[in-house]
């Protein structure tokens, strides 16, 4: 008859078990206390870091040389703990790593700190054999192995916030054109020399370099010639990914470019109809804001042949 | 030398959970079995092998004595290793002439702890166990180092843990655990079926030597060779690809030429780095019993190696095979041993 009974049962010494580390582990700890890390160089010149007391190859003793070695080092080895149990440095996805500062001949084993990840998650694609890592020492040190609270990658990549402010006026011709989105009616302009309709006008024709005069108003349908699936977010866009696209407004000669939406992004073709989404009448003003999007219309689509022009 | 076989080799129905039985209660039924098949009930010899830290009391092993009616006073010893190494014991005592028999045994109930956290309590005190570090995430920096290294894929990790739990579900003393699925991490790069289950169990051996040998069993699994080695403690100043310790312990004890190797692989890599390290080819059967990744129980897993290697032997499938046993992290210590159903000295 197996036992019901269970006892937590906890092993400890109180306060910690008191041990002697010796001239050799006694200098790296004291080092790595004033934020230096040093090896010891056997009688065969290599450096071993930690310091051993012997050459591991020989067993014989090493010399009383320490050199000072790193910071940087290089990751030899390294494994990624996606769940961290109770014992470890961290409480959130970390790595372990062996780790050969810059002139030590051996590694020494730490964890290297990557940033934030959510539990579970895989290995960072920066994480990898080779990568050049330095300590990061905690301000407080005692002459501990922790006195190095982690390693960090080293510094390959900076972020520079950039932004600068504009007071811009969209010239005669957008003013025009502008002052038609905010009724609600899309203007372009007819070409004397082509016969074109430019829309939105610019008062000339890039394509004659003849100035526009002539007024046509076009209807809010067209149709998509060419899109770009976008994968970076965008605060006009819905959703990522999102489509932008150029439509030819029937009756126009020149595509713009917008968002294309209310349909999923691998739906969208070449040929597809589509029509203006204006925001609500109360919403308007004078700005393309007005209409949010093209969406998809029950139209068949438009033969490649009649669009091929307008790429 | 004397020549030495392995006679006798019971185990327990190993357990991937605790029981509700205590460690003696676990090692008794394998003693009884072996007692009852050899016929013998006192040994020249006795030499145990255990971890305290498992059950959280010292001298735990003390108290397993007791189930071998060791009154009046037996010739004993014990190790705070594998149970593959109190055979190693046991060996040179019977090398020594003094006696003709040894009874051999291991067990741990990793289930009642835990074993990470445990097996960091093996590390050096000064550089490796105030940092938290554990024996997965350590094991994992070797897989990591063997995959780049030999150019291996995860999927290679995968098919050592497919075909182990396969041959494991064949074993009625393995955990029978399902084919491995997923892809999250244990400690990447090691899914869980890639780590050894935390497993409660017992297993014991008996050695005799000579003559004794052929009158307590028909095919003996004679020891034509058996050494460890061990490598430096510090994972920094050791090339984690290979197994330098497991490679002269397989020439020394004449790895060549064996049909059947049992390998204590706690981990799918490890397997690879110790058929590399022996030389075992593809015709060689690899861990037939299932391996540690099917059944671990701590402290008996080595020794374990060795019974099912010397079983192939007893029951004739094989006349030459190899059982292996690793000890501390990253295959730190490597013990191989070598039998046959020929005497070395003829």
């Amino acid at each position: 008859m197996p036992s019901e009974t269970t006892v937590n049962h906890v092993v400890e010494f109180p306060g910690g078990y008191t041990r002697s580390v010796g001239p050799v582990i006694g200098r790296f700890l004291s080092e790595l206390r004033d934020g230096r890390l040093v090896g010891v160089r056997t009688a065969a010149g290599r450096v071993l870091v930690p310091p051993a007391e012997y050459d591991p190859e020989t067993g014989e003793d090493v010399t009383g040389e320490f050199v000072e070695v790193g910071p940087a080092g290089t990751v030899t080895t390294w494994s990624w703990v996606p769940n961290p149990a109770a014992e470890h440095p961290f409480d959130r996805p970390f790595a372990w790593a062996l780790i050969r500062p810059d002139g030590a001949d051996t590694a020494l084993l730490h964890a290297l700190d990557l940033g934030v990840f959510e539990a579970g998650a895989k290995p960072p694609k920066v994480l990898k054999t080779g990568m050049r890592v330095r300590p990061k020492y905690r301000a407080e040190r005692t002459g501990t192995i922790g006195d190095i609270e982690c390693f960090l990658p080293e510094v390959t990549m900076i972020n520079s916030p950039g932004s600068l402010g504009y007071r811009l006026k969209g010239g005669r011709a957008l003013d025009r054109f502008l002052e038609g989105i905010a009724e609600g009616r899309i203007i372009g302009q007819r070409c004397p020399v082509c016969e074109k309709v430019i829309v939105p006008m610019k008062g000339f024709c890039t394509r004659d370099g003849v100035p526009t005069t002539e007024e046509v108003e076009l209807p809010d349908t067209g149709t998509v010639t060419t899109f770009a699936v976008n994968n970076i977010p965008d605060p006009r866009a819905p959703e990522v990914p999102f489509v932008s696209g150029y439509v030819l407004l029937d009756g126009a000669g020149l595509t713009m470019l917008t968002l294309i939406a209310g349909v999923p992004a691998d739906q969208v073709r070449m040929g597809m109809r589509v029509k203006a989404a204006w925001r609500p009448r109360e919403e308007w003003d004078r700005s393309m804001a007005n209409i949010r999007w093209f969406e998809p219309i029950d139209e068949p689509d438009v033969p490649f042949e009649e669009i091929k022009d307008f790429m | 030398m004397r020549d030495v076989a392995v006679v006798a080799f019971a185990q327990s129905h190993h357990s991937g959970e605790d029981q509700g039985i205590a460690e003696t209660e676990m090692v008794l039924p394998v003693i009884t079995e072996i007692k009852e098949r050899t016929g013998l009930s006192r040994f020249g010899f006795t030499c145990s092998g255990s971890c305290d830290y498992l059950q959280g009391a010292p001298f735990a092993f003390v108290s397993a004595l007791d189930t071998l009616g060791a009154w009046p006073p037996i010739s004993e010893s014990h190790v705070e290793m594998d149970g593959a190494w109190a055979l190693y014991e046991a060996w040179v005592k019977l090398q020594t002439g003094q006696t003709d028999t040894a009874l051999v045994y291991g067990f741990g109930k990793s289930s009642q702890g835990d074993l990470r956290a445990i097996m960091g309590k093996q590390l050096d005190p000064y550089t490796l166990a105030p940092l938290g570090v554990d024996q997965v995430s350590m094991a994992a920096m070797q897989a990591r180092a063997y995959l780049e290294k030999a150019g291996a894929k995860e999927d290679d990790l995968r098919a050592v843990a497919a075909r182990s739990r396969a041959s494991g579900r064949e074993n009625p003393f393995a955990l029978h655990l399902p084919d491995p699925e997923g892809d999250d991490y244990d400690v990447a790069p090691l899914h869980p079926y890639d780590v050894a289950p935390v497993t409660d169990g017992a297993a014991a051996i008996v050695l005799a030597a000579g003559d004794k040998a052929r009158e307590l069993c028909e095919r003996p699994a004679w020891i034509t060779g058996i050494d460890h080695r061990t490598e430096p403690h510090a994972l920094g100043v050791r090339d984690l690809t290979r197994s330098e310790a497991a490679r002269i312990a397989g020439e020394k004890a004449g790895a060549a030429g064996v049909e059947v190797a049992e390998l204590h692989a706690q981990f799918s890599h490890e397997e690879l780095i110790l058929r590399e390290a022996l030389g075992l080819g593809d015709g060689v059967t690899v861990n037939p019993s299932g391996g540690a990744l099917s059944a671990n129980p701590v402290m008996a897993a080595g020794l374990i190696r060795i019974g099912e290697a010397a079983a192939r032997v007893h029951d004739g499938t094989a006349s030459r095979t190899l059982g292996h046993a690793a000890s501390g992290p990253c295959l730190q210590q490597n013990l191989v041993c070598v039998m046959s159903g020929e005497k070395k000295n003829g």
